[in-house]
């Protein structure tokens, strides 16, 4: 759990274990591109990290003493060269071993009672990170996908093309149609009015004809009509209108 | 396998004089070997989802050893008896 946040706050600190005046050297010798390119994505991280037991011995150390010792083994070595090094005085009792006791226990007692309530809190904070970073990429495949959805029904539409340039021809075949009869309309106006004006010409020549031969001849009656002719034919009628009142009487 | 491809682990007790005669002590190989073995630690005790204090504290431990043993000729003067 004290790794989790060592690994959030200071990775960088932790790596630079070599000296710092020999990181040139380390750079200019480092191999490059050895290892075949990984296309596939990372690896995940392991779970857990080796197993530790009491939080300073791997466990590799216990398995490594059990053929030969048992399950006691490692516990009676630690216990043989503790008991050892106090009374050979290889590790000397001085004001240090106090003030190692008192943080051990401090330190241990802390990480009995936080440490899940850390770890909970670090595993929430990372899986936020990843499930922002899991949305985005859901984000894209989903317009990805929706992007393929539209491609096929554009391919689909691609189909219908036959009906679009059916309709189109008819649309233009119609236009044609009714500019033509338009046309033809036209024709037949003008050709109309132009035979209509020579019918009127015919006609109104005709009337005039008429009119004037009419004239003439009346002219010519009332020319020829003489005076003594005129004496005579009022007499006549007046004698005719005589012998009718006498008829209507 | 011939000597000189054998890692420490694999290789038998007589022949390590031997083994040791063949490694390259050159400050460039020291220093890489420096840096396979943090990686190795790294990454198997804190570079991963769920770590927990053994990576850290075997640290703390290690540095807690180094440096009782490099100040040991002055602590040995210390001592509660003279004779053990």
């Amino acid at each position: 759990m004290l790794s989790r946040l060592v690994l959030r706050a200071a990775p960088a600190a932790l790596r630079s274990l070599p000296p710092p005046v020999t990181v040139g050297v380390l750079h200019a010798t480092r191999p490059l591109h050895t290892s075949k390119q990984h296309l596939a994505p990372l690896p995940p991280l392991p779970e857990k990290g080796g197993e530790v037991r009491h939080g300073l011995i791997p466990e590799e150390f216990f398995q490594f003493l059990y053929p030969k010792t048992g399950v006691t083994g490692p516990y009676m070595l630690g216990t043989g060269l503790i008991l050892y090094f106090l009374s050979k005085e290889i590790y000397v009792v001085n004001h240090e071993t106090v003030a190692a006791v008192c943080i051990l226990s401090i330190l241990i007692y802390g990480i009995k009672k936080f440490g899940p309530d850390v770890a909970a809190f670090a595993d929430k904070l990372n899986e936020e990170k990843l499930a922002k970073a899991q949305a985005v990429k859901n984000e894209s495949i989903e317009g990805l996908e929706a992007a393929i959805e539209q491609e096929k029904k554009e391919q689909w539409r691609v189909e219908g093309r036959s009906y679009l340039f059916d309709a189109k021809r008819n649309n233009i075949a119609m236009l044609l149609e009714a500019n033509y009869r338009e046309r033809l309309l036209t024709v037949y106006n003008e050709v109309k009015k132009r035979l209509d004006y020579q019918v009127a010409m015919q006609n109104l020549k005709r009337q005039k004809e008429q009119d004037h031969m009419i004239q003439w001849v009346e002219k010519s009656v009332v020319q020829s009509i003489t005076p003594q002719q005129q004496k005579e034919s009022i007499a006549k009628c007046i004698l005719d209108l005589k012998a009718l009142s006498k008829t209507a009487q | 396998g011939p000597l000189l491809e054998r890692r420490l682990m694999d290789v038998r007790l007589r022949e390590l004089p031997l083994w040791v005669t063949t490694r390259d002590f050159s400050p460039q190989a020291l220093l890489r070997g420096a840096q396979r073995a943090w990686d190795s630690y790294y990454n198997k005790y804190i570079n991963v989802k769920k770590g927990g204090p053994a990576g850290v504290s075997m640290l703390l431990a290690g540095y807690c050893f180094l440096s009782y043993a490099w100040n040991y000729q002055h602590i040995k003067r210390y001592r509660w008896r003279k004779y053990h």
